[in-house]
Protein backbone atom coordinates (compact mmCIF):
# COMPACT_ATOMS: atom_id res chain seq x y z
CA UNK A 1 0.00 0.00 0.00
CA UNK A 2 1.33 3.36 -1.02
CA UNK A 3 1.20 5.97 1.68
CA UNK A 4 -0.15 9.40 0.93
CA UNK A 5 2.68 11.23 2.62
CA UNK A 6 6.35 10.72 2.05
CA UNK A 7 8.34 9.25 4.85
CA UNK A 8 12.06 9.28 5.33
CA UNK A 9 14.40 11.94 4.01
CA UNK A 10 13.12 14.35 1.39
CA UNK A 11 13.74 13.82 -2.29
CA UNK A 12 16.35 16.54 -2.45
CA UNK A 13 18.27 15.04 0.47
CA UNK A 14 18.24 11.66 -1.25
CA UNK A 15 19.45 13.23 -4.49
CA UNK A 16 22.29 14.97 -2.69
CA UNK A 17 23.23 11.75 -0.88
CA UNK A 18 23.27 9.74 -4.10
CA UNK A 19 25.22 12.45 -5.91
CA UNK A 20 27.77 12.46 -3.09
CA UNK A 21 28.19 8.70 -3.53
CA UNK A 22 28.65 9.12 -7.28
CA UNK A 23 31.12 11.97 -6.84
CA UNK A 24 33.12 9.93 -4.31
CA UNK A 25 33.54 6.95 -6.63
CA UNK A 26 34.35 9.31 -9.48
CA UNK A 27 37.08 10.89 -7.36
CA UNK A 28 38.40 7.49 -6.22
CA UNK A 29 38.44 6.19 -9.78
CA UNK A 30 39.81 9.15 -11.66
CA UNK A 31 42.09 10.93 -9.19
CA UNK A 32 43.35 8.08 -7.06
CA UNK A 33 43.01 5.20 -9.55
CA UNK A 34 41.98 2.89 -6.75
CA UNK A 35 38.99 1.32 -8.44
CA UNK A 36 40.80 -1.00 -10.86
CA UNK A 37 40.32 -4.22 -8.83
CA UNK A 38 36.67 -3.31 -8.20
CA UNK A 39 36.23 -2.58 -11.88
CA UNK A 40 37.64 -5.87 -13.06
CA UNK A 41 35.54 -7.75 -10.49
CA UNK A 42 32.39 -5.93 -11.56
CA UNK A 43 33.14 -6.41 -15.26
CA UNK A 44 33.20 -10.13 -14.62
CA UNK A 45 29.86 -9.72 -12.87
CA UNK A 46 28.17 -7.84 -15.73
CA UNK A 47 29.64 -10.08 -18.44
CA UNK A 48 26.30 -11.94 -18.84
CA UNK A 49 24.71 -8.67 -20.03
CA UNK A 50 27.32 -8.49 -22.75
CA UNK A 51 26.80 -12.09 -23.76
CA UNK A 52 23.04 -11.47 -23.91
CA UNK A 53 23.67 -8.49 -26.14
CA UNK A 54 25.31 -10.56 -28.88
CA UNK A 55 22.87 -13.44 -28.55
CA UNK A 56 20.37 -12.22 -31.20
CA UNK A 57 23.18 -11.67 -33.66
CA UNK A 58 24.57 -15.13 -33.04
CA UNK A 59 21.16 -16.74 -33.43
CA UNK A 60 20.69 -14.87 -36.70
CA UNK A 61 24.11 -15.94 -37.94
CA UNK A 62 23.28 -19.50 -37.05
CA UNK A 63 19.98 -19.31 -38.96
CA UNK A 64 21.72 -17.83 -41.99
CA UNK A 65 24.28 -20.60 -41.79
CA UNK A 66 21.61 -23.28 -41.53
CA UNK A 67 19.77 -21.90 -44.54
CA UNK A 68 22.79 -21.78 -46.85
CA UNK A 69 22.46 -24.28 -49.64
CA UNK A 70 24.89 -26.96 -50.59
CA UNK A 71 25.83 -25.22 -53.84
CA UNK A 72 26.81 -21.97 -52.13
CA UNK A 73 28.81 -23.89 -49.58
CA UNK A 74 30.58 -25.78 -52.33
CA UNK A 75 31.38 -22.56 -54.17
CA UNK A 76 32.60 -20.92 -50.98
CA UNK A 77 34.75 -23.93 -50.25
CA UNK A 78 36.31 -23.72 -53.69
CA UNK A 79 37.03 -20.00 -53.35
CA UNK A 80 38.51 -20.49 -49.89
CA UNK A 81 40.76 -23.31 -51.09
CA UNK A 82 42.03 -21.12 -53.86
CA UNK A 83 42.66 -18.27 -51.44
CA UNK A 84 44.48 -20.64 -49.08
CA UNK A 85 46.71 -21.83 -51.87
CA UNK A 86 47.62 -18.28 -52.83
CA UNK A 87 48.33 -17.37 -49.22
CA UNK A 88 50.48 -20.48 -48.76
CA UNK A 89 52.53 -19.51 -51.77
CA UNK A 90 52.96 -16.01 -50.39
CA UNK A 91 54.00 -17.47 -47.02
CA UNK A 92 56.68 -19.62 -48.64
CA UNK A 93 58.28 -16.53 -50.07
CA UNK A 94 57.80 -14.72 -46.77
CA UNK A 95 59.55 -17.47 -44.80
CA UNK A 96 62.49 -17.28 -47.14
CA UNK A 97 62.68 -13.50 -46.82
CA UNK A 98 62.34 -13.69 -43.05
CA UNK A 99 65.25 -16.10 -42.77
CA UNK A 100 67.31 -13.94 -45.04
CA UNK A 101 66.42 -10.86 -43.04
CA UNK A 102 67.42 -12.59 -39.81
CA UNK A 103 70.79 -13.57 -41.29
CA UNK A 104 71.41 -10.07 -42.58
CA UNK A 105 70.49 -8.60 -39.24
CA UNK A 106 72.89 -10.97 -37.54
CA UNK A 107 75.61 -9.83 -39.93
CA UNK A 108 74.85 -6.25 -38.99
CA UNK A 109 74.92 -7.20 -35.30
CA UNK A 110 71.43 -5.86 -34.75
CA UNK A 111 68.76 -7.70 -32.83
CA UNK A 112 66.96 -10.48 -34.62
CA UNK A 113 63.20 -9.91 -34.69
CA UNK A 114 61.46 -12.26 -32.37
CA UNK A 115 58.28 -14.14 -32.89
CA UNK A 116 55.04 -13.32 -31.18
CA UNK A 117 52.12 -15.51 -30.21
CA UNK A 118 48.54 -14.75 -31.07
CA UNK A 119 44.98 -15.73 -30.31
CA UNK A 120 41.66 -14.93 -31.98
CA UNK A 121 38.88 -13.33 -29.95
CA UNK A 122 35.29 -12.33 -30.67
CA UNK A 123 33.81 -8.93 -29.99
CA UNK A 124 30.89 -9.32 -27.59
CA UNK A 125 29.84 -5.73 -26.91
CA UNK A 126 30.50 -2.16 -27.95
CA UNK A 127 30.48 1.10 -26.03
CA UNK A 128 28.80 3.63 -28.23
CA UNK A 129 29.75 7.06 -26.94
CA UNK A 130 31.76 9.17 -29.35
CA UNK A 131 34.10 9.89 -26.44
CA UNK A 132 34.76 6.33 -25.48
CA UNK A 133 35.51 4.01 -28.35
CA UNK A 134 35.78 0.64 -26.71
CA UNK A 135 34.76 -2.90 -27.47
CA UNK A 136 34.58 -5.90 -25.18
CA UNK A 137 36.07 -9.21 -26.29
CA UNK A 138 35.41 -12.72 -25.03
CA UNK A 139 38.92 -13.47 -23.76
CA UNK A 140 40.16 -12.39 -20.35
CA UNK A 141 42.78 -12.97 -17.70
CA UNK A 142 41.92 -16.69 -17.83
CA UNK A 143 43.41 -16.71 -21.33
CA UNK A 144 46.49 -14.71 -20.37
CA UNK A 145 45.23 -11.37 -21.68
CA UNK A 146 47.01 -8.45 -20.02
CA UNK A 147 46.61 -4.69 -19.83
CA UNK A 148 48.27 -2.81 -22.66
CA UNK A 149 48.26 -5.79 -24.99
CA UNK A 150 48.11 -4.95 -28.72
CA UNK A 151 44.95 -5.97 -30.61
CA UNK A 152 44.80 -6.38 -34.40
CA UNK A 153 42.35 -7.41 -37.06
CA UNK A 154 43.15 -8.85 -40.48
CA UNK A 155 43.90 -5.40 -41.93
CA UNK A 156 45.73 -3.55 -39.22
CA UNK A 157 46.01 -2.46 -35.63
CA UNK A 158 42.70 -2.06 -33.80
CA UNK A 159 43.74 -0.90 -30.36
CA UNK A 160 45.05 -2.03 -27.01
CA UNK A 161 43.64 -3.78 -23.96
CA UNK A 162 42.38 -1.29 -21.40
CA UNK A 163 41.14 -3.50 -18.59
CA UNK A 164 40.82 -7.21 -18.04
CA UNK A 165 38.08 -9.23 -16.38
CA UNK A 166 38.17 -12.98 -15.93
CA UNK A 167 36.46 -14.00 -19.14
CA UNK A 168 36.24 -10.66 -20.91
CA UNK A 169 38.55 -7.76 -21.66
CA UNK A 170 37.99 -4.22 -22.84
CA UNK A 171 39.78 -2.90 -25.91
CA UNK A 172 40.48 0.80 -26.35
CA UNK A 173 40.29 1.53 -30.09
CA UNK A 174 42.90 3.69 -31.81
CA UNK A 175 40.09 6.07 -32.75
CA UNK A 176 39.30 6.89 -29.10
CA UNK A 177 39.90 10.50 -28.19
CA UNK A 178 42.25 9.58 -25.39
CA UNK A 179 44.37 7.26 -27.53
CA UNK A 180 47.49 8.16 -29.47
CA UNK A 181 49.87 5.86 -31.34
CA UNK A 182 53.33 6.41 -32.71
CA UNK A 183 53.56 5.67 -36.45
CA UNK A 184 56.08 5.70 -39.24
CA UNK A 185 55.39 6.47 -42.90
CA UNK A 186 56.16 3.43 -45.04
CA UNK A 187 57.54 5.50 -47.93
CA UNK A 188 60.02 7.77 -46.17
CA UNK A 189 60.19 6.70 -42.50
CA UNK A 190 58.86 9.99 -41.17
CA UNK A 191 57.70 9.46 -37.59
CA UNK A 192 54.28 10.82 -36.68
CA UNK A 193 51.90 10.70 -33.75
CA UNK A 194 48.30 9.78 -34.55
CA UNK A 195 45.56 10.66 -32.12
CA UNK A 196 41.99 9.37 -32.21
CA UNK A 197 39.29 11.92 -32.93
CA UNK A 198 36.18 10.14 -31.71
CA UNK A 199 35.30 9.37 -35.33
CA UNK A 200 35.89 5.73 -36.29
CA UNK A 201 37.17 6.67 -39.74
CA UNK A 202 39.58 9.43 -38.80
CA UNK A 203 42.86 9.74 -36.95
CA UNK A 204 44.53 13.09 -36.56
CA UNK A 205 48.29 13.41 -37.06
CA UNK A 206 49.81 15.80 -34.56
CA UNK A 207 52.62 18.33 -34.92
CA UNK A 208 53.20 17.96 -38.66
CA UNK A 209 55.16 20.93 -40.06
CA UNK A 210 53.81 22.58 -43.22
CA UNK A 211 56.94 21.56 -45.08
CA UNK A 212 56.53 17.84 -44.31
CA UNK A 213 57.16 15.39 -47.11
CA UNK A 214 54.07 13.37 -46.25
CA UNK A 215 51.43 13.12 -48.94
CA UNK A 216 47.87 11.97 -49.33
CA UNK A 217 47.93 8.21 -49.84
CA UNK A 218 50.99 7.54 -47.66
CA UNK A 219 50.69 4.35 -45.64
CA UNK A 220 51.50 4.59 -41.95
CA UNK A 221 52.88 1.62 -40.00
CA UNK A 222 53.34 1.21 -36.28
CA UNK A 223 56.80 2.39 -35.27
CA UNK A 224 57.29 0.17 -32.25
CA UNK A 225 58.16 3.20 -30.14
CA UNK A 226 56.33 3.44 -26.86
CA UNK A 227 56.59 -0.28 -26.26
CA UNK A 228 52.92 -1.17 -26.62
CA UNK A 229 52.54 -1.95 -30.29
CA UNK A 230 55.06 -4.11 -32.14
CA UNK A 231 56.82 -2.57 -35.10
CA UNK A 232 55.69 -2.74 -38.70
CA UNK A 233 51.98 -3.43 -38.59
CA UNK A 234 49.79 -1.33 -40.90
CA UNK A 235 47.65 1.24 -39.12
CA UNK A 236 46.31 3.99 -41.37
CA UNK A 237 46.50 5.84 -44.64
CA UNK A 238 46.66 9.62 -45.04
CA UNK A 239 43.46 10.88 -46.68
CA UNK A 240 43.66 14.64 -46.10
CA UNK A 241 46.58 17.02 -45.96
CA UNK A 242 45.71 20.65 -45.35
CA UNK A 243 48.70 23.01 -45.44
CA UNK A 244 46.83 25.97 -44.03
CA UNK A 245 49.53 28.50 -43.16
CA UNK A 246 47.31 30.24 -40.67
CA UNK A 247 47.48 27.24 -38.40
CA UNK A 248 50.56 26.41 -36.41
CA UNK A 249 50.82 22.90 -37.87
CA UNK A 250 49.48 21.27 -40.98
CA UNK A 251 46.14 19.53 -40.48
CA UNK A 252 46.57 15.90 -41.52
CA UNK A 253 43.88 13.23 -41.30
CA UNK A 254 44.46 9.51 -41.70
CA UNK A 255 41.96 6.69 -42.09
CA UNK A 256 42.59 3.46 -40.15
CA UNK A 257 42.95 0.27 -42.18
CA UNK A 258 41.17 -1.77 -39.55
CA UNK A 259 37.42 -1.74 -40.01
CA UNK A 260 36.66 -0.30 -36.62
CA UNK A 261 32.96 0.11 -37.31
CA UNK A 262 32.33 -3.56 -38.04
CA UNK A 263 34.94 -5.53 -36.14
CA UNK A 264 33.73 -8.99 -35.20
CA UNK A 265 36.90 -11.02 -34.79
CA UNK A 266 40.16 -9.60 -33.51
CA UNK A 267 43.62 -11.00 -32.97
CA UNK A 268 45.42 -10.69 -29.65
CA UNK A 269 49.18 -10.51 -29.87
CA UNK A 270 51.72 -11.61 -27.26
CA UNK A 271 55.06 -10.05 -28.20
CA UNK A 272 58.06 -12.12 -27.15
CA UNK A 273 58.85 -9.54 -24.47
CA UNK A 274 55.51 -10.07 -22.72
CA UNK A 275 55.63 -11.72 -19.33
CA UNK A 276 52.14 -13.22 -19.71
CA UNK A 277 51.64 -16.30 -21.82
CA UNK A 278 48.52 -17.13 -23.81
CA UNK A 279 46.34 -19.89 -22.42
CA UNK A 280 44.43 -21.59 -25.22
CA UNK A 281 41.02 -23.13 -24.65
CA UNK A 282 41.91 -26.22 -26.68
CA UNK A 283 44.61 -27.49 -28.96
CA UNK A 284 43.93 -24.88 -31.64
CA UNK A 285 46.79 -22.71 -30.46
CA UNK A 286 49.58 -25.16 -31.13
CA UNK A 287 50.67 -23.45 -34.34
CA UNK A 288 49.59 -19.90 -33.61
CA UNK A 289 53.09 -18.52 -33.73
CA UNK A 290 54.63 -16.22 -36.28
CA UNK B 1 8.59 -11.80 2.74
CA UNK B 2 11.27 -9.20 2.03
CA UNK B 3 10.87 -9.40 -1.74
CA UNK B 4 8.06 -7.12 -2.83
CA UNK B 5 5.81 -8.35 -5.60
CA UNK B 6 7.04 -7.49 -9.06
CA UNK B 7 10.70 -7.20 -8.21
CA UNK B 8 11.65 -9.70 -10.88
CA UNK B 9 9.80 -7.95 -13.74
CA UNK B 10 11.45 -4.68 -12.68
CA UNK B 11 14.92 -6.24 -12.76
CA UNK B 12 14.18 -7.85 -16.13
CA UNK B 13 13.23 -4.47 -17.59
CA UNK B 14 16.50 -2.94 -16.33
CA UNK B 15 18.42 -5.86 -17.79
CA UNK B 16 16.75 -5.45 -21.18
CA UNK B 17 17.58 -1.73 -21.18
CA UNK B 18 21.23 -2.43 -20.35
CA UNK B 19 21.46 -5.11 -23.04
CA UNK B 20 19.96 -2.76 -25.62
CA UNK B 21 22.48 -0.13 -24.56
CA UNK B 22 25.51 -2.26 -25.46
CA UNK B 23 24.07 -4.35 -28.28
CA UNK B 24 26.17 -4.16 -31.45
CA UNK B 25 24.27 -2.38 -34.22
CA UNK B 26 24.93 -1.52 -37.87
CA UNK B 27 27.20 1.51 -38.11
CA UNK B 28 24.65 3.84 -39.71
CA UNK B 29 22.10 3.18 -36.95
CA UNK B 30 24.67 3.41 -34.18
CA UNK B 31 24.47 7.19 -33.82
CA UNK B 32 20.66 7.05 -33.62
CA UNK B 33 20.40 4.40 -30.92
CA UNK B 34 17.76 5.68 -28.46
CA UNK B 35 18.92 6.16 -24.90
CA UNK B 36 17.08 3.04 -23.68
CA UNK B 37 18.34 3.14 -20.12
CA UNK B 38 17.19 6.74 -19.65
CA UNK B 39 13.79 5.95 -21.14
CA UNK B 40 13.23 2.98 -18.87
CA UNK B 41 14.39 4.91 -15.81
CA UNK B 42 12.14 7.86 -16.65
CA UNK B 43 9.19 5.51 -17.05
CA UNK B 44 9.70 3.72 -13.75
CA UNK B 45 10.37 6.80 -11.64
CA UNK B 46 7.23 8.30 -13.08
CA UNK B 47 5.09 5.20 -12.67
CA UNK B 48 6.42 4.01 -9.30
CA UNK B 49 8.10 6.99 -7.63
CA UNK B 50 7.65 5.41 -4.19
CA UNK B 51 9.62 2.40 -5.28
CA UNK B 52 12.13 3.31 -7.96
CA UNK B 53 14.08 6.18 -6.52
CA UNK B 54 17.51 7.70 -6.28
CA UNK B 55 19.09 4.50 -4.96
CA UNK B 56 17.99 2.43 -7.95
CA UNK B 57 19.12 5.13 -10.36
CA UNK B 58 22.50 5.33 -8.64
CA UNK B 59 23.07 1.58 -8.93
CA UNK B 60 21.92 1.47 -12.55
CA UNK B 61 24.18 4.42 -13.32
CA UNK B 62 27.20 2.63 -11.85
CA UNK B 63 26.39 -0.53 -13.84
CA UNK B 64 26.12 1.64 -16.98
CA UNK B 65 29.54 3.08 -16.12
CA UNK B 66 31.05 -0.39 -16.05
CA UNK B 67 29.35 -1.41 -19.29
CA UNK B 68 30.41 1.74 -21.10
CA UNK B 69 33.90 1.68 -19.63
CA UNK B 70 33.70 5.30 -18.50
CA UNK B 71 35.08 6.67 -15.25
CA UNK B 72 32.94 5.41 -12.36
CA UNK B 73 30.18 7.83 -11.49
CA UNK B 74 29.81 9.73 -14.75
CA UNK B 75 26.63 7.98 -15.88
CA UNK B 76 25.44 7.73 -12.30
CA UNK B 77 25.67 11.49 -11.80
CA UNK B 78 24.04 12.30 -15.12
CA UNK B 79 21.20 9.84 -14.61
CA UNK B 80 20.57 11.05 -11.05
CA UNK B 81 20.30 14.67 -12.13
CA UNK B 82 18.09 13.61 -15.03
CA UNK B 83 15.80 11.54 -12.80
CA UNK B 84 15.30 14.27 -10.19
CA UNK B 85 12.85 16.48 -12.13
CA UNK B 86 11.03 13.36 -13.34
CA UNK B 87 10.41 12.21 -9.75
CA UNK B 88 9.73 15.70 -8.52
CA UNK B 89 6.99 16.30 -11.10
CA UNK B 90 5.79 12.76 -11.75
CA UNK B 91 2.13 13.60 -11.14
CA UNK B 92 2.20 16.42 -13.65
CA UNK B 93 4.12 14.51 -16.34
CA UNK B 94 1.82 11.49 -16.03
CA UNK B 95 -1.14 13.56 -17.14
CA UNK B 96 0.49 15.11 -20.18
CA UNK B 97 -0.26 13.98 -23.70
CA UNK B 98 2.24 11.82 -25.57
CA UNK B 99 3.60 14.79 -27.52
CA UNK B 100 4.22 16.79 -24.37
CA UNK B 101 5.74 13.78 -22.64
CA UNK B 102 8.00 13.14 -25.60
CA UNK B 103 9.18 16.74 -25.47
CA UNK B 104 9.93 16.47 -21.77
CA UNK B 105 11.76 13.18 -22.35
CA UNK B 106 13.80 14.88 -25.08
CA UNK B 107 14.78 17.65 -22.67
CA UNK B 108 15.68 15.14 -19.94
CA UNK B 109 17.78 13.01 -22.32
CA UNK B 110 19.45 16.18 -23.59
CA UNK B 111 20.32 17.17 -20.02
CA UNK B 112 21.71 13.71 -19.34
CA UNK B 113 23.85 13.63 -22.47
CA UNK B 114 25.16 17.16 -22.01
CA UNK B 115 26.12 16.25 -18.44
CA UNK B 116 27.92 13.09 -19.57
CA UNK B 117 29.75 15.12 -22.18
CA UNK B 118 30.70 17.85 -19.73
CA UNK B 119 32.04 15.33 -17.21
CA UNK B 120 33.96 13.46 -19.91
CA UNK B 121 35.31 16.80 -21.11
CA UNK B 122 36.49 17.82 -17.68
CA UNK B 123 37.94 14.41 -16.79
CA UNK B 124 39.21 13.10 -20.13
CA UNK B 125 39.37 16.12 -22.47
CA UNK B 126 36.63 14.72 -24.68
CA UNK B 127 35.70 16.74 -27.74
CA UNK B 128 32.12 17.43 -28.72
CA UNK B 129 30.53 15.68 -31.68
CA UNK B 130 27.17 16.75 -33.08
CA UNK B 131 26.13 13.15 -33.54
CA UNK B 132 26.17 12.66 -29.77
CA UNK B 133 22.86 14.49 -29.56
CA UNK B 134 20.99 12.52 -32.27
CA UNK B 135 19.66 10.08 -29.63
CA UNK B 136 17.77 13.00 -28.07
CA UNK B 137 15.51 12.96 -31.14
CA UNK B 138 15.31 9.17 -31.47
CA UNK B 139 14.57 8.82 -27.74
CA UNK B 140 11.68 11.28 -28.03
CA UNK B 141 10.34 9.31 -31.00
CA UNK B 142 10.72 6.01 -29.14
CA UNK B 143 9.12 7.30 -25.93
CA UNK B 144 5.39 6.68 -26.72
CA UNK B 145 6.15 3.07 -27.64
CA UNK B 146 8.35 2.51 -24.62
CA UNK B 147 5.62 4.04 -22.47
CA UNK B 148 2.85 1.86 -23.91
CA UNK B 149 4.91 -1.33 -23.78
CA UNK B 150 6.10 -0.75 -20.23
CA UNK B 151 2.61 0.19 -19.08
CA UNK B 152 1.22 -3.02 -20.48
CA UNK B 153 4.14 -4.91 -18.93
CA UNK B 154 3.61 -3.25 -15.55
CA UNK B 155 -0.13 -4.04 -15.52
CA UNK B 156 0.39 -7.58 -16.68
CA UNK B 157 2.93 -8.42 -14.01
CA UNK B 158 1.22 -6.28 -11.34
CA UNK B 159 4.29 -4.25 -10.51
CA UNK B 160 3.17 -1.72 -7.93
Amino acid sequence: MKSLFDRGPSLLTRLVLALTCAATVMFLDHRLNTMQPVRSFLSTLVAPVQYLAVLPEEVLDRLVYLSTTRTTLREENKALKQELQELQMAVQRLNFLENENDRLRQLLDSEVRETSRRMAAEVVAVATDPFSHQVVINKGSANGVYEGQPVLDNRGIVGQILSVGRGTARVLLISDQSHAISLRAERNDIRVLARGTGDLQRLELLFIPHSSELEVGDKLMSSGLGGVFPEGYPVAEIIEFDRDERLQYARVVAQPFAQLDRIRTVLLLWPSSATEQPVYDDKEGADNVD
Amino acid sequence: MWIKSGLLPLLVSYLVALVLMVMPMPAFLEAWRPDWLSLVIIYWVMALPHRVGMGTVLILGLVADILMGSVFGIYATALLIMAYPAIRHFQRIRNYSFTQQALIVAVLVLVKRVLVYELEHVLNDAMFHGSYLYPVISSAIAWPWVYLILRKYRRHYLVR
